[in-house]
């Protein structure tokens, strides 16, 4: 009786571990295919997919292949692609720097000033600080639909429409840090900051030596969490650029796809590849830091 | 005063600007600012473009928030139920998050086609060719693609409040008789719901961020029933006509604040549910 109860569990462990081993690899699909899909020659995308890009193409090529061929190994892997992508033509590469250009001075701004105001909104306490967190709170909750056209009316105004700055400036303000970093710090116990204070520290001191370096975890947390979110930024430089030259290769790689398909999946990779690396470094304070927005909630 | 910088770009950027945006939802047009009451309002309702977009979005909301709920406790239980590989699994499923969709719209491409891989496999097995991306399938690729995308990010949340059910208090449950269905029902699911709320909340505000996927997938112009709220404010923008826009948006952070106020009032009332007993 007892035995087959054990036997009973086993084979639900068994069923369970394959579930959950089957959704992984689907996860992972879209991914994989992309980046073996990258090793592909031109030649052999167009005849695997010619059936697809040729119906999108609007006056692009015309590849002729009537079916589909999904692979996920190439018949002959390739190099060359990547060689075009990095080396011989200067668009990819000048858009993969517009991403960088956009995207690292908001995350190390945001994160300055976000770690400033967390100190600040910590140290004050009374009912007008709570009420100015309350809005932060309502402010990061709304979609950019709507904080989308306030933006754009004062770039407008201040004439930053078509610059750099246009991104970058609601980017580093943007409340998102600011609420993370504060729930965490107020978690210090007062009387810590209260000792430095005895022991001779001034106020710089105490949010240099003390709360900076126990925030250390979450601000690399938030850091990889403001970093995803604008590395994949399509809505704002869409608005605010006319300049189609300053677009990030987010935009730009949804406009080659039809043209220049044997590129498209390597270029695609490329993209993909800092997201990674940061997600193989970070992954731990990743987990922390959506565990932790979930755990202190609104 | 450490507080200055941000409290300063934030005024700048979106307090100040919102009064603006307020103003501009009631005047009839930027230069004249004549105040013309609801009318904007009135005519944004009476407007087909925004009508179908808000349909649009909510049908899309509507259908894909549960699903992202409900698959992402599942994802959770799932690799809480004690497998091997926890961690690596975990990995997985986390990895879209980290993947641009910029970068993978492509192979959605390849898959969802006209002629494309589903509607080859589809038709192998007797089944017509379907035109996912331009028509009203199209809706099934975008919540596909949503649910890959968010799944993970839930899956975490879950699996922290997992953890923080205290286990004295399944463990009582168990003594007192209880089957694995009643402790996961009164038990589990009890200690869960606050994280049900905000799971629900962050999905619908992620809902909202759907265009981007739409767009990069199929275009400003998509099949009606893919034109979703963005679309219609993007394609506004185009035309610089501030008080449509702002209007929408006033529309918009209603709908947030009205959801805000609901989460806050159901996660006060579980709140002292929970500390009651």
């Amino acid at each position: 009786m007892k035995k087959r109860k054990e036997k009973k569990k086993i084979a639900a462990k068994v069923c369970l571990t394959v579930l959950a081993v089957f959704t992984a690899a689907l996860f992972l699909t879209p991914i994989v295919l992309t980046v073996t899909n990258s090793f592909m020659a031109a030649s052999e995308i167009s005849s695997n997919y010619g059936a697809v890009f040729s119906t999108t193409a609007t006056g692009g090529k015309t590849y002729i292949s009537d079916t589909v061929n999904l692979k996920f190994i190439p018949d002959m892997v390739s190099f060359s692609q990547y060689g075009t992508v990095l080396f011989k033509s200067p668009d990819y590469l000048l858009k993969f720097w517009n991403s960088i250009i956009l995207v690292v001075p908001i995350v190390v701004f945001q994160l300055i000033v976000a770690v400033l105001a967390a100190y600040g909104f910590t140290r004050t306490r009374g009912k007008l600080a709570a009420i100015v967190f309350f809005a932060y709170i309502i402010l990061m909750m709304m979609p950019y639909q709507v904080t989308l056209v306030p933006n754009y009316l004062v770039l407008q105004w201040m004439k930053l429409l078509d610059t750099n700055w246009a991104i970058w400036l609601p980017g580093i303000f943007s409340p998102f840090s600011v609420y993370l970093i504060t729930k965490y710090m107020k978690r210090i116990p007062v009387s810590l900051l209260e000792a430095a204070r005895i022991d001779g520290a001034n106020e710089w001191q105490i949010f240099y030596r003390i709360c900076v370096p126990i925030c250390k975890g979450i601000i690399t947390s938030c850091a990889i969490l403001v970093f995803i979110d604008y590395w994949n930024m399509v809505e704002q430089p869409l608005l605010f650029f006319t300049n189609t030259d300053k677009y990030p290769l987010s935009i730009f790689l949804s406009k080659i796809n039809s043209q220049e398909v044997g590129l498209a999946f390597a270029v695609a990779t490329v993209y993909m590849i800092p997201s990674l690396l940061i997600f193989l470094y970070g992954e731990e304070q990743l987990v922390e830091g959506i565990a932790y927005q979930g755990s202190v909630k609104g | 005063m450490f507080l200055a910088p941000s409290l300063l770009g934030v005024l700048i950027f979106f307090v100040l600007p919102f009064v603006v945006v307020i103003f501009f939802s009631f005047v009839d047009n930027p230069i004249s600012k004549r105040f013309v009451g609801l009318t904007n309002y009135i005519n944004a309702i009476q407007n087909s473009a925004f009508r179908t977009a808000v349909g649009n979005t909510l049908l899309f909301s509507v259908i894909a928030i549960p699903l992202a709920v409900i698959l992402g406790m599942a994802l959770a239980f799932l690799l809480d139920a004690g497998i091997p590989m926890k961690s690596q699994l975990r990995s997985c499923f986390l990895t879209p998050l980290m993947v641009p969709i910029a970068s993978i719209v492509l192979i959605f491409q390849v898959l969802f086609d006209y002629n494309g891989v589903v509607n080859v496999v589809l038709q192998k097995f007797g089944g017509t060719q379907v035109d996912w991306l331009k028509s009203s399938s199209g809706l099934f690729v975008i919540i596909l693609m949503f649910l890959w995308k968010n799944l993970g990010y839930n899956m975490i949340l879950f699996l922290s409040a997992i953890g923080n059910i205290p286990g004295d208090i399944i463990e009582v449950a168990q003594l007192d008789g209880a089957g694995r269905f009643q402790v996961f029902w009164h038990v589990k699911l009890r200690y869960l719901s606050p994280m049900i709320m905000f799971t629900t909340i962050l999905s619908m505000i992620n809902s909202f961020k759907v265009f981007r996927e739409v767009y990069l997938l199929i275009g400003e112009y998509p099949y009606g029933a893919l034109y979703m709220l963005q679309h219609y404010m993007n394609n506004t923008f185009g035309s610089a006509d501030y008080q449509k826009l702002s209007t929408a948006a006033i529309y918009m952070s209603l709908v947030m604040i009205v959801i805000l106020g609901i989460m806050f009032a159901v996660e006060h009332h579980f709140g002292k549910d929970l500390e009651e007993e």
